[in-house]
């Protein structure tokens, strides 16, 4: 059964991956605003400013 | 603050929907036609290409990578440009990623009705196309990792955080379950064996439900109820929360696949526990997708794509319930094995994969071709139709699980048990019809979105490149963000030792592994021996054939099972199997122990049963396998296969590889003399001897003194 050691080792990894950006995620603000990103989103659609103001990229 | 103006490349989620209606019409078509096989066995299964074994995991491949894959792909391109304020990284990469994948899907329509297959579920493509798909995975998470390194909104929205885990996980799971031994292009084996290749298997069947059916389909539920709905989803908090709980959980929950397997107790105990803990962050997210309308059920009354979601999230309330229940041994002990699974998977196939999927493509189609959509009418038809579809096709077969699995552990006042396995099927039949139905519904509603959906785009044209503006990140967030946290970890010992050394138990794992698993198939039982070249060749038949979705070769330890089939199964029965065979549904019943005990028969039996088992056994639904007769064995390749399986650890003496076919021939004029005495005439050199041979072997090592 050395395949279970590897399966655990494997998902551990996965596991620690996922740890590692969640510390990151919480450390550099991701979550510190719970609530305008769910608002925000709504709002892409329109093309709202006027040409004249933007910088061709 | 100066506005940067940009385009989304609207002309890539074009193709992917594009591609996800046609595949999932496609995928859900030869649904429809294996389930009718089932009906009309004798009418239907076309043989070999289009017997029901080749044509199930074509089904499972088309609606899990076709029709969802391209599902997803559509999406992620869609929200993840608007969400990050930019465009895709690089078109060509979005063009490979397409084209790629779309390549893949007809490279796995052409070579599973072939019988080229690995017969490892969902994982059936050989290795060829596991290595394109590896490759084009990796194009799709570079295209999106570079997207967001140039994104212009700070913050990563919740949905891309379940895209970034799916690219993850899915890149791993693939990995490891696909590890395996070519003998030539079209055939491999597993590098693992028995116990521990199901669990491999198990551990990548449950977690690709987990990592590509699920999460991938749950950020897109987080940005497009939200925007089909008009108001922000209910909670984030606990849309964050529904997140970081699901994926940390769902990796260990694997095993439950496998209870009251030869899987070691504590193995299936992890499993337990991880699946039941499952429902608290399913269940938040179901919840979470609902109140998404709160105060807004009057627009679930008119608009027929919230109608779609609804369904979709209460269908995945549905399976993420029951899920963690199939997930506890007494009720696994009854599901298991039987058309219950099957119930499950399609709640959770076409109620939740397939109705998201709809009520995007409604809703996304009109805005990027700048029009309405053709008709609300026949899409509220199509609503009817699948709603109706899930419930015809789900009630039958719950049914269908509950009698299956009662009349299975039945017994006599006498002891004995009460039906026949014959009698189990036959009485499946007018179920298996009604289910046929319920496709039907389903199917069709697929068909009029089809036509729907192409009159919305011929009415339209393609916004291809749409018009955006956003400002620039700041500088500063972008230092934060793009070189901080490897800064972070530079400015740290105990980090950086921890990531160099996980990036070196990588590279040692990959060089260690093969040896550790060849090393750990020492034979548990000295009575287990290796099959002979003939039965092997027989099996790797039984292998192409997909006899495994049909036929399971575990026998739990249950009385009625043992009553049926015999000894209960033992992993040291499996060492030399690449890959196992144990399946996970008993359309037919269990052949563990088929050539041993009271279930051994002659091989004439097995003769004509295989030539129309429909013949032998009045009411049986397999397929006619008389193509076997006329087939020549290729024993051309029996010393590559000995060969391989010494690779693999199999105890085959030095030097056996080239007098295998000797060996070969000899067993099989036994068996071809055997059937001649009945009248049979048939030469030794063909297919149906050998599969004859491996029959015969099953399960007998164990009673050898």
């Amino acid at each position: 059964m050395s395949v279970l050691i590897i399966l655990i080792i494997v998902s551990v990894f996965v596991a620690g991956g996922f740890l590692i950006a969640f510390l990151w995620s919480v450390k550099s603000g991701q979550m510190d605003d719970d609530y305008t990103p769910s608002v925000r989103m709504l709002f892409d659609d329109e093309l709202k400013s006027n040409k004249a103001a933007s910088v061709k990229k | 603050m100066q506005l940067e103006s940009f385009q989304y490349d609207n002309k890539t989620v074009r193709n992917f929907a594009i591609a996800t209606i046609i595949w999932g019409v496609v995928g859900m078509t030869v649904g429809l036609w294996v389930a009718l096989q089932l009906v009309f066995p004798t009418v239907l299964n076309l043989q070999p290409y289009f017997n029901f074994g080749r044509l199930r995991p074509l089904h499972t491949n088309a609606v899990i990578f076709a029709f969802v894959g391209n599902g997803i792909f559509m999406g992620v391109y869609y929200s993840l440009q608007r969400l990050l304020k930019t465009r895709m990284y690089s078109d060509t990469l979005s063009k490979i990623h397409f084209w790629g994948w779309q390549l893949i899907i007809v490279a796995a329509a052409i070579t599973l009705p072939l019988g080229i297959s690995t017969a490892k579920e969902y994982a059936e493509l050989e290795w060829p196309i596991d290595i394109a798909i590896t490759v084009i995975w990796v194009v799709f998470g570079w295209n999106m990792f570079a997207t967001i390194i140039k994104r212009r909104e700070r913050h990563l929205y919740v949905a891309i955080w379940f895209y970034i885990a799916t690219f993850v996980t899915v890149a791993v799971l693939h990995l490891v379950n696909s590890f395996e031994l070519p003998i030539s292009l079209f055939k491999s084996y597993s590098w693992y064996a028995g116990v521990q290749d199901a669990l491999v298997q198990w551990w990548y069947g449950h977690n690709a439900v987990a990592f590509f059916l699920t999460t991938p389909y749950l950020g897109l539920m987080y940005y497009f109820m939200p925007k089909a709905a008009n108001r922000p989803v209910f909670s984030y908090k606990l849309s964050i929360i529904h997140f970081w709980a699901l994926i940390f959980l769902y990796i260990w929950a694997g095993p439950h696949h496998l209870l009251y397997t030869a899987l070691p107790n504590w193995a299936q105990s992890i499993g337990i526990v991880f699946s039941f803990m499952l429902i608290f962050p399913s269940w938040g997210g179901m919840i979470n997708g609902l109140l998404t309308l709160r105060g807004a059920w009057d627009k679930v009354r008119e608009d027929v794509i919230l109608k779609f979601m609804v369904v979709a999230v209460t269908a995945y309330g549905m399976s993420t319930f029951e899920g963690p229940m199939l997930s506890l041994k007494s009720i696994n002990a009854v599901a298991h094995f039987t058309d219950w699974i099957i119930a499950h998977v399609h709640v959770g196939g076409l109620g939740w994969n397939g109705m998201l999927t709809f009520g995007i493509l409604y809703w996304l189609i009109p805005r990027i071709y700048k029009t309405e959509l053709y008709s609300k009418k026949l899409a509220n038809v199509h609503f009817w139709l699948a709603t109706l579809g899930i419930l015809f096709y789900a009630i039958p077969m719950y049914w269908a699980g509950f009698q299956q699995a009662s009349m299975w552990k039945q017994f006599t006042e006498s002891g004995q048990l009460k039906y026949q396995f014959l009698e189990t099927v036959t009485y499946m039949a007018p179920f298996y019809a009604m289910r046929a139905l319920g496709g039907v519904l389903y199917l069709s509603g697929a068909i009029i979105a089809l036509v729907n959906i192409f009159k919305t785009i011929g009415q339209g044209t393609l916004v291809a490149n749409e018009e955006a503006e956003a400002p620039a990140l700041e500088k500063e967030y972008t230092k934060h963000t793009g070189e901080h946290w490897h800064r972070w970890i530079e400015r740290k010992p105990t980090p950086l030792l921890i990531m160099s050394l996980i990036v070196i138990l990588i590279g040692g794992m990959v060089e260690i592994i093969p040896t550790f698993l060849v090393k750990s198939n020492i034979p548990t039982i000295a009575s287990v021996k290796p099959y002979t070249p003939l039965e092997l060749q027989g099996r790797d038949i039984y292998v192409r054939e997909g006899c495994y979705t049909c036929h399971s070769q575990m026998i739990r330890p249950f009385r009625s099972e043992t009553e049926r089939y015999g000894e209960y199964s033992k992993a040291g029965e499996f060492v030399y199997d690449h890959p196992f065979q144990w399946g996970s549904k008993r359309t037919g019943p269990d052949l563990a122990r088929e050539g041993s005990g009271n279930l051994k028969k002659s091989n004439t039996w097995h003769f004509n049963h295989l030539e129309e088992p429909s013949a032998i056994s009045t009411g049986s639904v397999m397929p006619s396998y008389a193509f076997l007769i006329e087939h020549d064995l290729d024993t051309a390749t029996t010393p590559l296969k000995i060969n391989a399986m010494r690779t693999l650890g199999v105890p085959y003496d030095e030097g056996f590889a080239p007098k295998a076919n000797a060996a070969l021939m000899v067993q099989a004029k036994e068996i071809a003399a055997s059937l001649k005495k009945d009248g049979i005439e048939v030469p030794a050199n063909k297919e149906i001897i050998a599969v004859i041979a491996y029959l015969q072997r099953l399960g007998t090592d164990i009673n050898k003194k």
